[in-house]
């Protein structure tokens, strides 16, 4: 059952990913990068990571895509339809696309992994990390709270109308 | 055949290939930011396989990758934030998102 769940997620990550760089609506880029993202959460539930996958959903797909949308609304009066969307460095791009994938995947296939023995699926790992968080990673835990904050400001004081 | 942690690998670079090339050829800063998106997925993809397939499973390092990951999407959430906010500024002032149009700063 795993192997088929892994290329039906796999297949819509890739395909939906290529549709959000290159199809002409910027709106329907949008909504592709939603169901890429979604897929995503399902390889995230195949890798056993339960408590990422609802993070992606809740954050990725609830909250980051909502604010693309948003963006592109407020923006729609110049990435209308019929507005040339990609610049004239397509063809060199491609080439160099493609050669950093070659180049990963070769030496992705060359290395040798040190595979643990045991491998397996904890059942809930969400009360694990979160003892994680608040006992051995309590300072990074704090400093990005932090950073959020700084963005949350930041953010408002550059959008703000003087 | 067996699913196996090159196979995650594959597709996360796969998927970082994609955001590369969306990143050097949309002219919509929007969709700039978007492909910025597909890049932080696929390290995550990468992050949350090498914890389930290489980190040891005793219980201090059992989960490393994926509290980094949670990490990763945080500031990736900050970046998206911060980024749409100054793409509207930059609307606000040119009336454009076109980022070959606003060549201000470029000689």
């Amino acid at each position: 059952m795993a192997p088929y769940l892994f290329y039906l997620f796999a297949f819509v990550t890739v395909v939906s990913g290529l549709l959000v760089v290159t199809m002409k609506d910027i709106f329907h880029c949008a909504l592709f990068l939603i169901l890429c993202l979604f897929s995503v959460a399902g390889i995230y539930v195949l890798l056993g990571a339960d408590f990422i996958a609802a993070v992606q959903v809740l954050l990725y797909v609830g909250a980051i895509s909502v604010l693309m949308i948003f963006a592109i609304m407020l923006t729609a009066k110049v990435s209308g339809i019929g507005i040339k969307q990609q610049n004239e460095q397509v063809p060199i791009a491609i080439i160099t696309t493609v050669a950093f994938v070659a180049i990963a995947l070769y030496g992705l296939g060359k290395t040798i992994w040190n595979i643990k023995d045991d491998v397996q699926i904890p059942d809930n790992t969400t009360m694990e990390i979160g003892k994680l968080l608040m006992t051995r990673y309590v300072v990074p835990f704090e400093i990005v709270s932090v950073v959020l904050l700084a963005a949350l400001i930041g953010a408002i004081v550059i959008a703000r109308r003087n | 055949m067996e699913i196996s942690l090159a196979h995650y690998l594959a597709l996360a670079a796969i998927l970082f290939g994609i955001g590369l090339f969306g990143v050097l050829t949309r002219r919509n800063a929007v969709g700039i930011l978007m492909s910025i998106e597909l890049m932080f997925n696929a390290v995550n993809i990468n992050l949350v396989a090498f914890n389930r397939y290489i980190t040891p499973s005793v219980m201090p390092e059992a989960f490393t990758g994926q509290i980094f990951s949670i990490f990763v999407i945080v500031i990736a959430a900050a970046e998206a934030t911060v980024g749409l906010a100054i793409v509207l500024l930059i609307y606000r002032n040119f009336r454009d998102i076109f980022v070959d149009n606003i060549n201000l700063m470029k000689w």
